[in-house]
C-alpha cells in the first residue's frame, strides 16, 4: 500500500511540475514576460527596471527555477486591480468556489444514485427510456445555457429564487459560507444544481449501468435464492458493489467541477475564483490569473491524487494491479 | 492494398435511415449547415449591416411587425437586430470554428498517433504521456490558460480549440494503428519495401480512419459548445463576429425583466446543432462497434 501511495504522489507531483513548465512555457515564451508584470501605463525605464528585478535577463531555466521558487514562496506578484497580494485576493474567492462544487457533488449524488437503481431495476421501461433521453439532453446541453434556463424558470417567471450573488453568509471556522443561512441556502440551490447536471447525468447512467450488470450476476441470483428480501438485496449487496466506481468518478469530477464552476459562477454572480478568472483576464490582471491557474491546477492534481488513494484503500484490487506493475 | 470491407458510412447511413432519432438528428444537421451556408441568401436581414437596423424595432417580441411592415419572426434585440437572421450568421461563424479547429485537430492528432504507434518505443511513450496529461484535465481550463496568455478573437480562440481537441483524436488513431499495424496486408507492404511515409498514409490511415470519424463528431459537438461557452463568458468571439455565445450573453441582461427571446432562441440552435452531432456521433460509434454502449 505504501508503494502504491508514494507512486502516486510522485505521479501528482510530476504533473504539477510538467503543468508548471508549461504555464511558464506559455507566459514566458509566447507572450512577452514583462506584459504579464506590468499594466499599460508604465514608462520605459520602469519597464526595464521591472525586467531586471523579475530576473528576465536570465538564462531561462534559471527564469524557470525563479518562477517555482516564487510559486512556492507563494509570491505571485500583487494584483493591479485589487493592490494586494494576487494569491490572497485567489484564496479569499476560493471557499465561495468549494462550496459551490461541494454542493453540486452533494446534489448529484442525492438525486443521481436513487434515479439510477430505479431505472436500472426496470430497463427498458418507460422511465428507462424517458430518463436516459434526459442524462443525454444533460450531455448536449450547454451549461451556461442550461443556467439562463434555470434562472427563467425558476427565478424571472416563479419568482421563487434569487438570480443573482451568494446571499447571507455565516462565519464557519472564519470561513463564510452560504449554506447554513436560509437566505444563503437560497442563493446557492440554483447555482449548484446548473453545476451537478452533466456530473448528476454521469451519475445516472453509472449507477444505472452497474445496477443492469449486477442483478444478472450470479451473486445476487445466489442472495435472491436464499430467500434475501428484495430491498436487502438492492440496498446492501448491490449498493456496495456499484458503490465503488461511482465514488471513483464522482471525486474525479470534483476537480472538473471547480474548474467548469466558471461558467456557473459567471452565469448567477457567485463570487468564486471563476467569476474572479474571467474578470481578471478582462482586466488584464496578470499576476491574479496566473495565481488562479496555478491554484487550480495545484487543487485539481491534489484532489485526482487523493481520490486515486481513497479508492486503493477501498478496493483491494487497485492496489493489486499498482503492485503487479 | 487496405483489404475491403463495408465502408463504416455506408453502414451506418443504411442502418440510421431505420431509427427516427437518427433521421432527425441528420435532418437538423443539414438543416444548420445549410443554413448556415446560405445565410446571406435566407436570412430575412444583414444583422451586422448598421443600415438596415431599425433602432425603433428594438426588443420587439417574437412574431411582432417592425415600423416598416416586416415580420420579425423570434422577435429583435436590444438594437433592432432580428433575431432569426441573428441565429443564421451566429450558426455560420460556430459551425465555421468548430470544424477548422476539429480539422486541423484531426492533422495533428492523427499525425501524433501513427507516428507514436507505428514507431513504438520511447516515441510512442512520450507522446502518449503528453496526452494523457493534458487529458487529465478539463477542457475548459486549458482553454482558460491559452485564452490568458494569447488574449481572445478568432484566430486565438481557434488555436485553443486545436490545442484542446488534438489529445482526444492522437488517442484514438494510436490505438486504431495499433491494431492496423500487426495486420498481414502491413506485413506485406514492408515486404514490398515501401517506406515507413507511404505505409502510414496509404496503408494504416485509411483504416485507421473509421473510428476517428466517430471521435471527430464528438469532437466537433465539444469544440462548438466550448466556443461557446468562452463567447458567453466573454473571452471568446469579438462583437464584431458574433457567434451563438455571444448573442446569449447578450440577452441575458435582458431576460431578467422577462425578455426571454434574446437569449433563449440562439441557445435552442445551440442546443440542437450540438446534440444532432452528439446523436450521429453515438449512432456511427454503435455502427462500428456495436457491443459498445447500452
Amino acid at each position: 500500500m505504501l508503494t502504491f501511495i508514494i507512486g502516486r504522489v510522485t505521479q501528482a507531483l510530476a504533473m504539477v511540475a510538467v503543468m508548471s513548465a508549461l504555464v511558464f512555457a506559455a507566459i514566458f515564451a509566447i507572450g512577452n514576460p514583462v506584459d504579464v508584470f506590468l499594466n499599460e501605463d508604465m514608462t520605459q525605464t520602469e519597464i526595464e527596471a521591472v525586467t531586471k528585478a523579475l530576473g528576465l535577463d536570465l538564462p531561462l531555466w534559471q527564469q524557470y527555477l525563479r518562477f517555482v521558487s516564487n510559486i512556492v514562496h507563494g509570491d505571485f506578484g500583487s494584483s493591479f486591480v485589487f493592490g494586494r497580494s494576487a494569491l490572497s485576493v485567489v484564496l479569499e474567492r476560493l471557499p465561495a468556489t468549494l462550496e459551490l462544487a461541494f454542493a453540486a457533488t452533494i446534489i448529484a449524488l442525492l438525486i443521481g444514485l436513487p434515479v439510477g437503481l430505479c431505472v436500472g431495476l426496470r430497463p427498458g421501461s418507460r422511465a428507462d427510456r424517458a430518463v436516459m433521453s434526459v442524462t443525454s439532453f444533460c450531455f448536449s446541453v450547454p451549461t451556461f445555457w442550461a443556467g439562463l434556463l434555470l434562472v427563467l424558470i425558476f427565478s424571472v417567471e416563479l419568482k421563487w429564487l434569487p438570480t443573482n450573488g451568494r446571499g447571507e453568509t455565516v462565519d464557519l471556522f472564519g470561513i463564510p459560507v452560504s449554506f447554513l443561512t436560509w437566505n444563503g441556502l437560497r442563493h446557492l440551490f440554483l447555482p449548484a444544481f446548473n453545476l451537478s447536471l452533466p456530473l448528476l447525468a454521469l451519475i445516472v447512467r453509472l449507477t444505472r449501468a452497474g445496477t443492469v450488470e449486477n442483478m444478472g450476476l450470479d451473486y445476487i441470483r445466489f442472495a435472491r435464492a436464499k430467500g434475501i428480501a428484495e430491498w436487502r438485496i438492492v440496498f446492501v449487496h448491490l449498493l456496495r458493489n456499484i458503490a465503488i466506481p461511482i465514488l471513483t468518478v464522482t471525486g474525479l469530477q470534483l476537480g472538473s467541477l471547480i474548474a467548469f464552476a466558471v461558467v456557473t459562477e459567471n452565469v448567477f454572480g457567485w463570487p468564486g475564483i471563476g467569476k474572479l478568472i474571467v474578470d481578471s483576464i478582462m482586466q488584464l490582471d496578470r499576476p491574479v490569473i496566473v495565481a488562479h491557474l496555478v491554484m487550480v491546477v495545484l487543487l485539481f492534481s491534489f484532489i485526482n491524487m487523493l481520490v486515486d488513494i481513497a479508492v486503493a484503500l477501498i478496493d483491494p484490487r487497485v492496489r493489486m494491479s499498482g503492485k503487479a506493475k | 492494398m487496405p483489404p475491403d470491407q463495408p465502408g463504416l458510412l455506408a453502414k451506418a447511413w443504411q442502418r440510421g435511415l431505420r431509427d427516427t432519432r437518427v433521421v432527425m438528428a441528420g435532418s437538423v444537421l443539414a438543416l444548420v449547415i445549410l443554413v448556415s451556408i446560405l445565410c446571406p441568401l435566407l436570412a430575412p436581414q444583414n444583422p451586422y449591416d448598421l443600415t438596415q437596423l431599425d433602432i425603433m424595432d428594438s426588443m420587439l417580441p417574437p412574431l411582432s411587425r417592425g415600423a416598416a411592415g416586416q415580420l420579425y419572426l423570434l422577435g429583435t434585440d436590444d438594437q433592432g437586430r432580428d433575431i432569426l437572421s441573428g441565429i443564421m450568421y451566429g450558426l455560420q461563424i460556430s459551425i465555421l470554428v468548430g470544424i477548422v479547429s476539429g480539422v486541423v485537430a484531426l492533422l495533428i492528432g492523427t499525425t501524433v498517433g501513427l507516428t507514436a504507434a507505428y514507431f513504438g518505443g520511447i516515441v510512442d511513450a512520450a507522446l502518449m504521456r503528453l496526452v494523457d496529461l493534458q487529458l487529465s484535465f478539463p477542457a475548459i481550463l486549458i482553454a482558460l490558460i491559452l485564452v490568458a496568455v494569447l488574449g481572445t478573437g478568432v484566430d486565438k480562440i481557434i488555436i485553443a480549440l486545436i490545442v484542446v481537441q488534438w489529445a482526444y483524436y492522437a488517442r484514438a488513431s494510436r490505438s486504431a494503428a495499433l491494431v492496423e499495424r500487426n495486420k498481414e496486408y502491413v506485413e506485406a507492404a514492408h515486404c514490398l519495401r515501401f517506406g515507413t511515409f507511404t505505409i502510414l498514409r496509404r496503408e494504416i490511415l485509411p483504416n485507421a480512419l473509421p473510428p476517428m470519424i466517430v471521435v471527430g463528431s464528438a469532437e466537433v459537438a465539444a469544440a462548438i459548445r466550448l466556443e461557446a461557452t468562452l463567447s458567453f463568458l466573454g473571452l471568446g468571439l469579438p462583437v464584431t463576429q458574433p457567434s451563438l455565445g455571444l448573442m446569449i450573453a447578450n440577452g441575458y441582461q435582458y431576460m431578467i425583466s422577462g425578455n426571454y427571446w434574446i437569449s433563449i432562441y440562439p441557445g435552442i440552435a445551440l442546443l440542437l446543432t450540438v446534440a444532432s452531432l452528439n446523436t450521429l456521433g453515438d449512432h456511427l460509434r454503435d455502427v462500428l462497434n456495436p457491443r459498445s454502449g447500452d
